[in-house]
């Protein structure tokens, strides 16, 4: 797909070399990934506005843009490649597929900051659920066509980021491999919710063992547990189960606390007799 | 122990004069340790100073403003921390899914 390099930068065809400098120096500020940390486009449009500057600022590969920018296809074929087919315009890498065919893979200008020393960092997200969260397990990720194994520890939180050390992109001149930053999303569980390590639950109370008292049982993410029920326990009370919540982040052996939500359900459907009690019972 | 990258080598590397690694550790941007009269950095500094280089090369930016770069880098991350802090305890109040 053709790329229109002046749009890029905002600029007239006319421009002069100063104010193409300047319109460069102005959105790269704006767009550069160093300035935009936690913008996934930013990257891309960088490179874009990169592209544009490194043809436009040459005053040879200009001149061949405004001569056959928008015939570029017809101009790669002639040129002899191997390639025919672009249907869209690709900034994976640091130039466009239009970029490369009008003027192929090693146009880019000596400009002595692309020698990388330490590769790439590359980042990637992991969804889990909260049971998943729960225990320290493995789990296999396909990374850029590379299978990698890692371990996930108990307690990770939702939206945090762990750094894989040396599995980003390779380095160059025999520099260190960038990084792998992994940032885990934990779906919500439909019983349990979640803060820090603590766990919040709701548990219904038939009516009769909020005002007598009695035993339930109740789950937790790891069984189930007996609870004694005080007798004229309150619609909404709150109890704590201590150390049932959830395992500490890299201490699996400590755990938060489990927060129970008792909600009282008023019986439906009351019998004649139970009526008849109830009313006896208000009269008291 | 902390590996270490020789500062010449990396400033070979990125065609860079060394000098501005001497103005670096100057402003404290970075820490130098010198053995045998040669400069090294700790690796753990590497991605730092590599975006260090970028701001100052490709964006015509000086010292100055890379602190304030920093600065203000470190008020966003704090905030996004804050953030995410935040939108976990909002995650409390959400409806069942």
């Amino acid at each position: 797909m053709y790329v229109d390099y002046y749009n890029i930068l905002g600029i007239d065809k006319k421009a002069s070399q100063e104010e193409i400098k300047k319109a460069y120096r102005r959105l790269a500020r704006k767009h550069h990934p160093d300035l935009n940390p936690n913008d996934k486009n930013a990257k891309s449009k960088f490179q874009q506005i990169n592209e544009a500057n490194e043809v436009l600022s040459d005053p040879e590969k200009r001149k061949k843009y405004d001569q056959f920018g928008k015939d570029w296809q017809h101009t790669e074929q002639s040129s002899g490649s191997d390639k025919t087919v672009y249907s869209e315009t690709q900034f994976e890498g640091d130039f466009s597929d239009f970029f490369r065919s009008m003027f192929g893979e090693g146009a880019r200008a000596g400009r002595s900051r692309q020698v990388k020393y330490r590769g790439e960092d590359y980042s990637a997200e992991l969804h889990l659920n909260l049971i998943d969260a729960y225990e320290t397990h493995k789990q296999t990720l396909t990374i850029n066509g590379k299978n990698i194994r890692i371990t996930i520890p108990a307690g990770i939180e939702n939206e945090q980021t762990i750094k894989i050390s040396g599995h980003g992109g390779p380095g160059i001149n025999g520099g260190p491999n960038g990084d792998l930053y992994i940032t885990f999303l934990i779906a919500n569980h439909p019983k349990f919710k979640r803060l820090g390590n603590d766990l919040y639950t709701k548990v219904d109370l038939d009516l009769y063992t909020a005002v007598l008292g009695g035993e339930i049982t109740i789950d937790t993410l790891n069984g189930k547990v007996k609870l004694k029920v005080m007798p004229e326990t309150q619609n909404g009370s709150k109890i704590k189960l201590k150390g049932k919540g959830f395992p500490v982040y890299k201490n699996e052996k400590q755990f938060g606390d489990l927060y129970i939500t008792y909600s009282v359900v008023i019986p439906r459907n009351l019998t004649g007799k139970e009526k008849e009690l109830f009313t006896e019972l208000s009269k008291l | 122990m902390e590996s270490l990258i020789p500062a010449d080598e990396f400033c070979a590397n990125h065609n860079i004069e060394i000098s501005f690694i001497h103005s670096l550790q100057e402003t404290g941007l970075i820490e130098i340790t010198t053995i045998e009269e040669t400069g090294y950095f700790p690796a753990s500094q590497l991605q730092e100073l590599e975006r260090i280089v970028r701001l100052y090369y490709e964006l015509d930016i000086n010292l100055e403003g890379i602190e304030t770069i920093n600065g203000l880098l470190q008020r966003i991350n704090d905030m996004q921390d804050e953030i995410t802090t935040l939108r976990n305890r909002l995650r409390l109040y959400e409806t069942d899914e």
